[in-house]
């Protein structure tokens, strides 16, 4: 190697006496582009094949727009289910001691680790109109599987991981000093949580919500079995993206795909930009 | 807790610690619990010897070795990216480095049926390479080739999330040292680093594998779902549901779901023995 490669080596990165910067940076950076960042460009690039006018009525077609707002409503339901509820489980796991704990905590990764189309089955049979849930629900004339409930029911068991898990560490690190202050100072124990605890756990609720949020908008192997599939009613955007590529119209189905991550990222930017601009000035 | 003793200031009232529990305990029943219930209970619906015969059945063994294949393939290429992602990134400095550990962490916040779909853009009968595919007559999606790239696209960052922090926690000092005692590049990393990440590569190789087994929307997007030959183990439950064959999907089912709870299992054994060499038990 000559003198005027090593300096210009040099120049765009700190020296280091380790060796295969070279090598490991070379190969994880093809790796990367080959099959992470040129197959993305082909979906920004795609729809554009349509023409600015095809791509607008391509996303703004009834049928296409009824699948978004139920992809992202019911996410977000879901999410805001798992906001609910999430806290509670944490709370029950990290403060409490009951029989089986252990065993619970586990469980709690589940939707993490069984496959969704698993899920997706055990959840259809579970919740439809014959099975152990859906029966008695359906006594009482709530009908889960087959509609936009029962896409709710599924993406509800996906995003529940990621607000206990993301609550827990936060909840155990908490201390108990702050509640003791608290309740020493002479506020009610309902109050100690509302006005101590609950705001020290908002960042991890926020950031939990959103990344069940995320997951939910995507989501396809657990709903469709439950979801029943009905165009406008209860067909979730990414049954329409792969319809759309199963009639060969690949440019409507990248234009769906590209609205899908597009708007994704912008609320997920908007929650991180709330979690920076109103928790961090606290 | 007697009745007599005075309450905790930090300690919620009895009632509020039961109703907490039972609210907590309901939510894991009716959305974990029930579902893995289901699962194998309707598996064995028609008993054993039918729940035997789906899974010895042609297409479903098909399935079952696809699944390995592909598994095969794609874990070990994810984790000699994350070893090399993680060597790069921990073990130098140089501009760029934070934009390339968000662009690894990327496929994460990707739908699977989008995963899928990107490929098909390239490779696809409409796609930029389709054409050209066809002429020289070499299957990339419909095919073993789709699935594999398909897979390894969800599966991309299992390795590489855990092992970053993990190598960034633990320093340079200790390869430095065997650097200038003379030791090569390749034996620093195979008897310095290696010994020391071994739990953490383990781990992220663990859920890596069970994602890769069981990814259903991409693979399902790009597999073309051509029985007893592109049918991975979750296509061929999804096939086998839609045809009202319910044992069998849910006997190729509670194959999956057994991985699943032995993953679950190997995960928080590690999680709880080698707290300190995993860094997702680490982070905080």
């Amino acid at each position: 190697m000559t003198a005027a490669s090593l300096t210009a080596r040099a120049s765009w990165r700190s020296p280091s006496a380790l060796p295969g910067f070279g090598l490991t940076l070379g190969f994880a950076l093809f790796y990367l582009s080959a099959l992470v960042l040129i197959p993305l460009t082909a979906l920004a690039l795609r729809p554009w094949s349509l023409g600015i006018a095809g791509f607008v009525a391509a996303v703004t077609a009834p049928r296409v727009l009824a699948a978004l707002e139920l992809s992202f409503g019911a996410a977000a339901i879901a999410a805001m289910l798992n906001i609910v509820f999430g806290p509670i489980v944490a709370w029950a796991l990290v403060r409490y001691r009951f029989p089986l704990k252990r065993l619970v905590d586990a469980l709690v990764d589940l939707p993490f680790a069984l496959p969704t189309a698993v899920a997706g089955i055990a959840l259809a049979t579970l919740y439809a109109q014959t099975g152990w849930i859906g029966a008695p629900l359906a006594a009482l004339g709530l009908k889960v599987a087959f509609t936009p409930l029962g896409v709710v029911v599924a993406l509800t068991f996906i995003g529940l991981p990621f607000v206990v898990r993301t609550l827990e560490p936060v909840l155990a690190g908490l201390g108990r000093e702050a509640e003791e202050a608290s309740a020493t100072l002479g506020a009610t124990r309902f109050q100690t949580l509302r006005r101590v605890v609950l705001p020290a756990l908002a960042p991890a609720l926020v950031t939990g919500g959103s990344l069940a949020f995320a997951r939910a908008v995507g989501e396809y192997g657990s709903v469709i079995f439950i979801a029943g599939n009905l165009p406008m009613k209860s067909e979730i955007a990414p049954l329409l993206v792969i319809i759309k590529l199963e009639q060969y119209d690949y440019g409507g189905a990248a234009a769906i795909g590209l609205v899908m991550l597009a708007v994704s990222f912008s609320i997920l930017l908007a929650l991180n930009g709330l979690q920076y601009f109103v928790f961090a000035k606290r | 807790m007697t009745p007599l003793q005075p309450r905790g200031a930090t300690e919620d009232h009895p009632l509020v610690r039961i109703a907490a529990v039972t609210i907590a305990a309901i939510f894991i029943a009716l959305f974990l619990v029930l579902p893995l219930v289901v699962v194998f209970s309707q598996a064995l619906a028609g008993g054993w010897s039918a729940a035997l015969a789906a899974i010895r059945d042609y297409d479903a063994l098909q399935a079952i070795r696809l699944t390995l294949i592909v598994a095969a393939i794609a874990v070990p290429l994810n984790a000699i990216f994350g070893i090399s992602a993680a060597w790069a990134i921990t073990k130098f400095d140089f501009p760029g480095k934070s934009l390339l550990t968000t662009l690894i962490d990327l496929p994460f916040s990707v739908s699977p049926v989008i995963s899928g779909l990107v490929y098909m853009l390239i490779f696809g009968m409409q796609g930029w390479l389709g054409p050209w595919l066809r002429d020289h007559d070499i299957r990339i999606v419909f095919a073993l080739p789709g699935i594999v790239m398909a897979t390894i696209f969800v599966t991309f960052p299992f390795v590489a999330r855990e092992l970053i922090p993990l190598m960034s926690d633990q320093g340079r000092e200790e390869e430095e040292a065997a650097v200038s005692l003379g030791a090569s590049g390749w034996s620093t990393f195979r008897r310095v680093t290696l010994p020391n990440i071994k739990w953490g590569l383990l781990y992220g190789v663990l859920l890596c594998n069970a994602r890769a087994m069981g990814e259903f929307g991409a693979v399902s997007v790009v597999s073309g779902h051509i029985r007893g030959l592109t049918n991975t183990m979750p296509l061929q439950v999804e096939v086998l549901y839609n045809d009202y064959q319910y044992v069998g999907a849910f006997a190729v089912a509670s194959l999956l779901a057994l991985l699943a709870l032995v993953t679950l299992i190997l995960k928080t054994f590690l999680e709880w023995r080698y707290a300190d060499e995993i860094a997702a038990v680490h982070r905080h």
